[in-house]
């Protein structure tokens, strides 16, 4: 027996008699999960007034003299804000208004620890509230993806799985397709239960086996993908999303916006590799007809504090910017444009909309699933989906 | 996976279980003055410490319980008080001021410098622990000085001084089977404790709660024993504990304390942070959280309430001797029940520290273990928030599966080892020798699919490996 047969038996002994012990239901009809979420992580904390420029602020001047983007520089979008100047490619999708700029996302009592921060985020929690599942978790243990979907979840380019971490659904960390293959020989997956610990394990090897069965889908891309490791999970992203099996979220991560220190070099690479991944997504999207079918979201767990501080960089702030974007997006700015005439005691603009209104959109809006149980509350979706 | 394999796997299981040496047949049971025999001797050592050598259960094979137990703590005890085996690096004893660059008017190469010297401070503690958990002759002592990391959780990421995390570690270890009020009150002044949790920010008129809540939710009482206002009152009680930067102690600034009455628990005085503590310790929840806790650690997922309470009592009663709680637990019936055998997942450090321990593999440089280890999502030294790494199930996910499994796959392909190693189990023939190399590795029998048919005996290589990356060997 070959290795890729071998997977595919075992993989469907395996799912088979999961599905047997662990029912998972099927989605509810009103329940769309073929609508596919990219979660893109800004890992470090982004700088968001780089990158959405309040170029007609004098307060912003008076904050950055040092690190501010002139507003000769700015890629203007209307007569005060406009894209830090590496973000240019993305202005063709900003015109096809199929770009969301969500200004002012955060919560109240803000954290300013990186860990604790971006737990917040990925848990949907208060800031003074500790839970161990990730948003997407509960969501999909609430109203399950289809079980023919080759995972719930994939996380690329990292074991951490924030939004999907916690027990009860199937997600899939990998870093790439093949090395994911490789290793995926060692999973075994004909086996049977003996104790709870025993169950779980089996029930991640048979994840596995089925994912590993069903994710390499080795589709020949036009698109040309960025170097870079932020280009090449793009990349696996988009074989996993080729994959005719399905997916219902794939998260990716682009590291490095903790920029404390000589920030301007650094942030400019980050938002130009940001941009050009965006663009390469995009295209490749659009091969597979899934442009119209697919929202990706950007996240971070805080943004830099206005004032830059004396090494040329920022330190770890509150409320910033993030962008939606997809071929069902309605383009334009949401939220509201930080004050900076009135920070708080800590330095920082307080937050104009909070991050689970975000998700509110992405769970109503996008999957037509309850999202008051997963966001422990009533979150108001904004309006960036068109019908 | 080869269809050899699989056979082979059964075969052994249906062998292992034929001949009553699994816990898969309910162990008889037996007045506890009796020696505990092989298997026992296997459970108990694989959860109180890393994974046993067969030299090692052979020992204690012969003992009671009783004795058993007793061997284990007095081996700990002497172990905690001595100094570790693993010579610590340099820096680690340094005295004196703490380095940091002034905040934000530092020259950004002065930040840079501190940075890196900090991330490779950290990389060599961590290999140091590794050693010293490879080395040391108390697994146990390790295990416990694990436990209170993750307990009194700091992490260097925040601390950022490796200097102030090796101290932590060398005071867990010291009280690693102590007193747990003494080593509550050591933790709590620990300087990189107050870095953690923000004590330099908890002064007068501006509290800082971030302390006081996770001595309550976490060190001590535990969630839901105790109101948002307990923690308000006693926040303004810790006030003026803090870091002294220039010798890198614990320092109280008398000016920075809240002096006020406070209302703790319904008691009200002017109460300091010692006097907050003693009213933690003063608590039956203390107690009970801590019991609970260590049952999570050595015995199951699932704690019994009686049982809990039955000990939790034992361990007050002793004024927080952690010794008593631990033998408290070990003698449990619930502690050796069959039901709990192979029921908790193995921690990345445990895994990686106990199969090189069980296949007497010499581990060469330990940075890279440390490394697999944090590539496995425990990485020492810094846990990922307050409440520490969440352990169980939470450590296998499909990437994390899949690194423990490579790991142990090149462990079985680096050398020669399995042939050797295999040489060295009782039995007149191979096959005897595997079953009895199992006995060891698994606490259940394998997880594979007993598919009936007859098998022939593979190489070592081969069955090492597959015992190895069975899901079984994931379980301790």
């Amino acid at each position: 027996m070959d290795r890729r047969a071998f997977l595919k038996s075992s993989a469907a002994i395996a799912a088979s008699g999961l599905e047997a012990r662990f029912g998972f239901a099927a989605a509810p009809p009103g329940a769309d999960y073929r609508r596919l979420l990219i979660l893109v992580e800004l890992k470090g904390g982004n700088d968001g007034l780089n990158t959405l420029v309040p170029y007609s602020d004098a307060a912003y001047y008076a904050l950055r003299p040092k690190i501010g983007i002139g507003r000769d520089h700015v890629v203007q979008l209307s007569d005060h804000a406009g894209l830090h100047p590496a973000l240019a490619p993305l202005v063709d999708l900003w015109k096809e208004r199929r770009l969301a700029v969500l200004q002012g996302i955060g919560y109240p009592q803000p954290n300013f620890s990186h860990f604790r921060s971006i737990e917040i985020w990925e848990t949907a929690s208060k800031s003074n509230e500790y839970s161990r599942d990730g948003w997407l978790t509960r969501a999909f243990t609430a109203q399950p993806p289809p079980r023919a979907f080759a995972a719930d979840g994939v996380i690329v380019g990292s074991s951490e799985l924030g939004p999907l971490a916690g027990g009860g659904t199937r997600a899939v960390a990998l870093v790439d397709t093949e090395q994911f293959l490789r290793r995926a020989r060692l999973a075994n997956a004909l086996s049977e239960a003996r104790s709870k610990a025993v169950t779980h394990i089996l029930e991640v090897e048979a994840n596995i086996a089925r994912a590993a069965a069903q994710l390499a889908s080795h589709h020949a891309f036009q698109t040309q993908f960025p170097s870079g490791s932020f280009g090449s999970a793009i990349s696996t992203a988009c074989q996993v999303i080729a994959n005719p099996a399905g997916v219902a979220a794939v998260r990716m991560t682009l590291t490095g916006f903790d920029t404390h220190v000589n920030q301007p070099g650094t942030h400019a690479r980050l938002l130009a590799e940001l941009a050009n991944g965006i663009l390469a997504l995009k295209s490749a999207l659009e091969e597979l007809g899934k442009w119209n079918d697919t929202l990706v979201l950007t996240y971070a767990e805080f943004g830099r504090r206005p004032r830059e501080n004396l090494s040329n960089g920022t330190d770890h702030g509150a409320a910033s910017v993030h962008f939606a974007l997809g071929g069902r997006v309605a383009g334009g700015f949401y939220g509201s444009a930080p004050d900076l005439t009135r920070l708080t005691a800590d330095g920082n603009p307080p937050s104009a909309l909070d991050f689970r209104s975000v998700y509110a959109t992405v769970l109503e809006h996008w999957w037509n699933v309850d999202s008051r149980a997963t966001l422990g509350g009533r979150f108001a979706p904004v309006p960036f989906l068109t019908a | 996976m080869p269809t050899t394999l699989t056979r082979l796997l059964s075969l052994l299981a249906i062998g292992a279980c034929a001949l009553a040496t699994f816990a898969c047949v309910p162990a008889l049971e037996r007045p506890t003055s009796k020696p505990i025999g092989y298997y026992d001797a296997r459970h108990f050592l694989a959860r109180t410490g890393f994974g046993p050598t067969a030299a090692e259960v052979r020992r204690y094979a012969v003992l009671s319980r009783e004795e058993a137990v007793a061997e284990l703590l007095r081996d700990a005890r002497a172990s905690a008080r001595s100094s570790p085996l693993t010579r610590p690096p340099a820096w680690a004893t340094e005295t004196g001021a703490l380095r940091l660059p002034r905040g934000e008017s530092a020259p950004p190469e002065e930040r840079q410098a501190f940075r890196q010297e900090q991330i490779r401070n950290g990389l060599e503690l961590r290999a140091w622990w590794l050693s010293e958990m490879l080395a040391s002759p108390s697994a146990l002592t390790e295990r416990m000085t694990l436990f209170w990391h993750n307990h009194f959780v700091s992490s260097q990421q925040k601390v950022r001084f490796a200097r102030l995390m090796y101290a932590q570690n060398a005071t867990f270890r010291e009280h690693a089977l102590g007193n747990f009020g003494t080593l509550l009150r050591a933790a709590a002044k620990d300087p990189a404790m107050l870095i953690y949790l923000d004590s330099a920010q908890n002064r007068k008129g501006q509290p800082n709660e971030n302390f006081a809540r996770e001595v309550m939710e976490l060190f001590t009482l535990g969630e839901g024993s105790y109101t948002e206002n307990d923690v308000k009152e006693a926040a303004r009680a810790f006030t003026g504990w803090s870091l002294n930067r220039d010798t890198g102690h614990y320092q109280f600034r008398p000016g920075l304390h809240d002096n006020g009455i406070k209302t703790v628990f319904a008691r009200s005085g002017h109460f300091d942070g010692d006097a907050v503590l003693d009213l933690l310790l003063a608590r039956p929840e203390t107690a009970e959280h801590l019991t609970r806790k260590l049952w999570r650690e050595f015995l199951s997922e699932e704690p019994e309430t009686h049982e809990v309470k039955r000990i939790a009592q034992l361990f007050r009663s002793s004024n927080y001797d952690i010794e008593t709680a631990l033998r408290g637990l070990l003698l449990s019936d619930a502690f050796w029940s069959a039901g709990n055998r192979g029921v908790l997942i193995k921690s990345p450090v445990e895994l990686v520290v106990g199969a090189l321990r069980q296949l007497s593999i010499d581990p060469g440089p330990a940075l890279p273990l440390a490394l697999v280890s944090a590539g496995m999502g425990q990485n020492l030294f810094s846990p990922p928030n307050v409440k520490g790494w969440p352990g169980g199930e939470a450590w296998i996910n499909t990437h994390t599966l899949l690194a423990r499994k490579q790991f142990l796959d090149r462990l079985v392909r680096a050398d020669a080892v399995p042939a050797v190693w295999l040489g060295t189990f009782p039995g007149t023939t191979s096959a005897e020798q595997m079953q009895a190399a199992q006995a060891l590795l698994l606490p259940l029998p394998p997880s594979s699919r007993t598919n009936l048919g007859a098998g022939e005996i593979p190489d070592a290589m081969t069955f090492v490996r597959a015992t190895l990356l069975d899901p079984a060997y994931q379980l301790k």
